[in-house]
């Protein structure tokens, strides 16, 4: 009765048809409202998004800047839980083919436990995972294979201040793609992108890494991503986003309409 | 055999570690391979301890307080570090940080603070050596501890209130690491406690260290013996209590007792006792116990005494409170305020709200006429006058 299974994996497979220009999106779970969980997949999807990253809001999230803790704070507050939120997916399989991404900082995985996290992330059709206060060596010695077991890619962060060596090591460790933080800060958007930053992408593109490359931190609208592609297979967008959905009454009117300002 | 040092990847036994996003991690890898080095130089060290001795006026007396003793039927010392400028033990560790800093090349400090004597020490260290000072502080304890914040800013530190979350410690903590990740290349952060990511703890608990030196050195001096039967502190995160603990670990005839503050009571819901309430678990960059829901929220704590509000406690005390090394134990917000008022009309002394914790466990135990007891008196009451008034006159 040995059944062979084809293990696939959507992020891989998305990176494989795609090279240029994917656009990544991340949103808060529980905000603006606790039930928009599934509007938003379904209607990023419909958009012509080509990842998305939910994420887990969590008390104290230090690597995000006042937008991002903003909609984690009220998320909380609507009561959002990592089980509420595995409930809101257990069909979404059933509604879009998009690769989806479960962001989260470490604490609330750890409590409900990384095994069974990485189980239920599977089970629903989760692809990958971003906990950035996960760092190399944890990943390294306690955790890969767990999330191998799951076919789960596990996504690290290389910012401007990463060093070759462990850029090459962590494009060896971890799957789907790297995440390159466009500069030295939280999450939020800082405008323009820099002639500094631009050298800095080129630079990453050069080493030839396995993994691709999405650009993430400050990018927020059609010329910031168009500039973060250049050297990229693209970008992740996250803050603007949230405030793009934040005092709508119309998600999908503003789902869509912002991400054809990005698109267009 | 040094069983309660930290290891080479950063633990200790289960707990530690460095769950930094990678955003810190070049800054964190870099005090890690170089800290060692740079503390053990014999310049720095000379640079060190001539700053502890002439600056801060160090060595702290070690009190034998007569009249606490006779009311509790046994003998108390008290370490007197309130008496440490700037008025509590925060500065030991300011001191060796700045050194520090000065080694690894920056030149602007961030900082957070609860009480505001972390925030003070690093000030004035900061105006000493010329290093330009951020400190983030919540906006509740800003409020509560008024006169730190004069202070802080007359140093000419620039003191950012901090908003989110029960604007405390927990939150003031984030907002200097958010500014850490966003100005990585000139700037140290000087944790005031033992937690954060590895070297951090380690590295503090060398610096207050001191403490327990001196304790050993100076009971010698007058009891010719080294070792008390209990050594007894306060712990929010737990600098001062690893400072005063660090030499008697190994000393397992020792009693080390660390109080918590339970604020309005361990079942309340409104409390800080983060070793008798909390689980495993990843808080500010290293894995311990801290004050957490079913879901993994780190849970809003609550006490009297902003130094001790804080929801999480040094890997290092999570490790000897499993190893049944340091017995935990916790008090309320009144009860720290009766001993604080206690202390000041046997001794003389007004209390920091935080040392008061560790003095108000002296009633509950069971103390033998002839044991000898070191209670660390971590700070000076000063800036708890208007708590203290309050309660006062309410008692009247």
């Amino acid at each position: 009765m040995n059944q062979i299974e084809v293990i696939t994996n959507k992020i891989e497979d998305l990176f494989y048809r795609r090279k240029k220009r994917i656009l990544s999106v991340y949103f808060t779970a529980g905000y603006p409202k606790i039930d928009a969980t599934a509007t938003i997949i379904t209607n990023l999807e419909q958009s012509g998004v080509d990842l998305i990253e939910i994420g887990i809001p969590f008390s104290d999230p230090v690597a995000d800047g006042d937008t991002i803790q903003h909609s984690n704070h009220v998320a909380l507050k609507n009561g959002m839980t990592i089980r509420m939120l595995f409930d809101q997916l257990r069909d979404i399989r059933n509604r879009v083919e998009i690769p989806l991404i479960m962001m989260s900082y470490l604490n609330p995985v750890y409590k409900y436990g990384i095994e069974k996290f990485c189980k239920k992330c599977h089970e629903i059709g989760i692809d990958g995972l971003i906990i950035p206060d996960l760092p190399l060596y944890e990943f390294e010695t306690k955790y890969k294979a767990v999330f191998d077991s799951f076919n789960m890619k596990f996504i690290m962060l290389v910012t401007p201040q990463t060093d070759n060596e462990r850029i090459r090591k962590i494009d060896f460790l971890t799957g789907g793609f790297i995440y390159l933080v466009s500069s030295t800060s939280t999450t939020g958007s800082k405008g323009k992108i820099s002639n500094e930053q631009m050298q800095y992408f080129k630079r990453i593109h050069d080493l030839r890494l396995n993994n691709p490359l999405l650009v993430g931190f400050g990018i927020g609208n059609k010329e910031s991503f168009v500039n973060a592609c250049q050297y990229t297979a693209g970008a992740i967008i996250g803050s603007a986003f949230i405030r793009a959905v934040s005092k709508s009454d119309d998600l999908k009117a503003s789902v869509s309409s912002f991400i054809k300002s990005i698109k267009a | 055999m040094k069983k309660f040092q930290v290891d080479q990847n950063g633990y200790y036994g289960k707990f530690g570690g460095a769950y930094v996003p990678e955003m810190l991690f070049a800054n964190v890898e870099e005090l890690r391979i170089r800290y060692l080095d740079i503390l053990n130089d014999s310049s720095f060290q000379n640079e060190f301890h001539a700053l502890l001795k002439h600056y801060v006026g160090r060595p702290t007396p070690l009190y034998f307080a007569g009249r606490i003793s006779d009311k509790y039927n046994t003998r108390i010392y008290l370490k007197r570090e309130d008496l440490n400028h700037t008025g509590a033990h925060k500065i030991n560790n300011t001191i060796g940080q700045i050194i520090l800093a000065g080694r690894l090349g920056k030149n602007k400090i961030v900082a957070e603070t609860g009480a505001g004597q972390h925030g003070v020490a690093t000030a004035t260290v900061c105006a000493l050596t010329g290093l330009e000072c951020t400190v983030y502080m919540g906006k509740l304890d800003m409020e509560r501890q008024k006169p730190n914040v004069e202070r802080m800013k007359m140093l000419g530190a620039r003191v950012v209130p901090v908003l989110s979350g029960n604007q405390t410690l927990k939150d003031a903590t984030n907002e200097a690491m958010r500014h850490w990740i966003n100005n990585p290349e000139d700037t140290h952060y000087i944790i005031g406690s033992v937690v954060g990511p590895h070297p951090y703890p380690d590295m503090v608990a060398r610096f207050q260290s001191v403490i327990s030196e001196e304790i050993k050195t100076q009971l010698f001096e007058q009891e010719s013996r080294e070792n008390p039967d209990y050594v007894i502190a306060c712990v929010g995160g737990g600098s001062n209590a690893a400072g005063a603990f660090y030499h008697y670990l190994e000393c397992e005839e020792v009693v080390l007792i660390a109080v918590e503050a339970a604020g309005k009571g361990i079942t309340t819901g409104q409390s800080a006792a983060t070793i008798a309430l909390g689980a495993e678990g990843v808080l500010h960059g290293s894995k311990s116990i801290i004050m957490q829901t079913d879901d993994g929220q780190i849970v809003e704590p609550y006490s009297i005494s902003a130094g001790l509000d804080y929801p999480g406690i040094g890997p290092l005390h999570a490790h000897l409170s499993e190893r049944g090394r340091v017995e935990f134990t916790h008090v309320t917000d009144k009860e720290a305020l009766k001993a604080a008022l206690e202390l000041a009309q046997l001794e003389g002394i007004i209390p920091a709200l935080e040392s008061a914790h560790a003095l108000a466990i002296l009633s509950k135990l069971d103390l033998k006429k002839s044991d000898l007891v070191v209670v660390n008196l971590s700070g000076r009451g000063d800036k708890d006058m208007d708590t203290y008034i309050r309660f006062i006159n309410k008692e009247k």
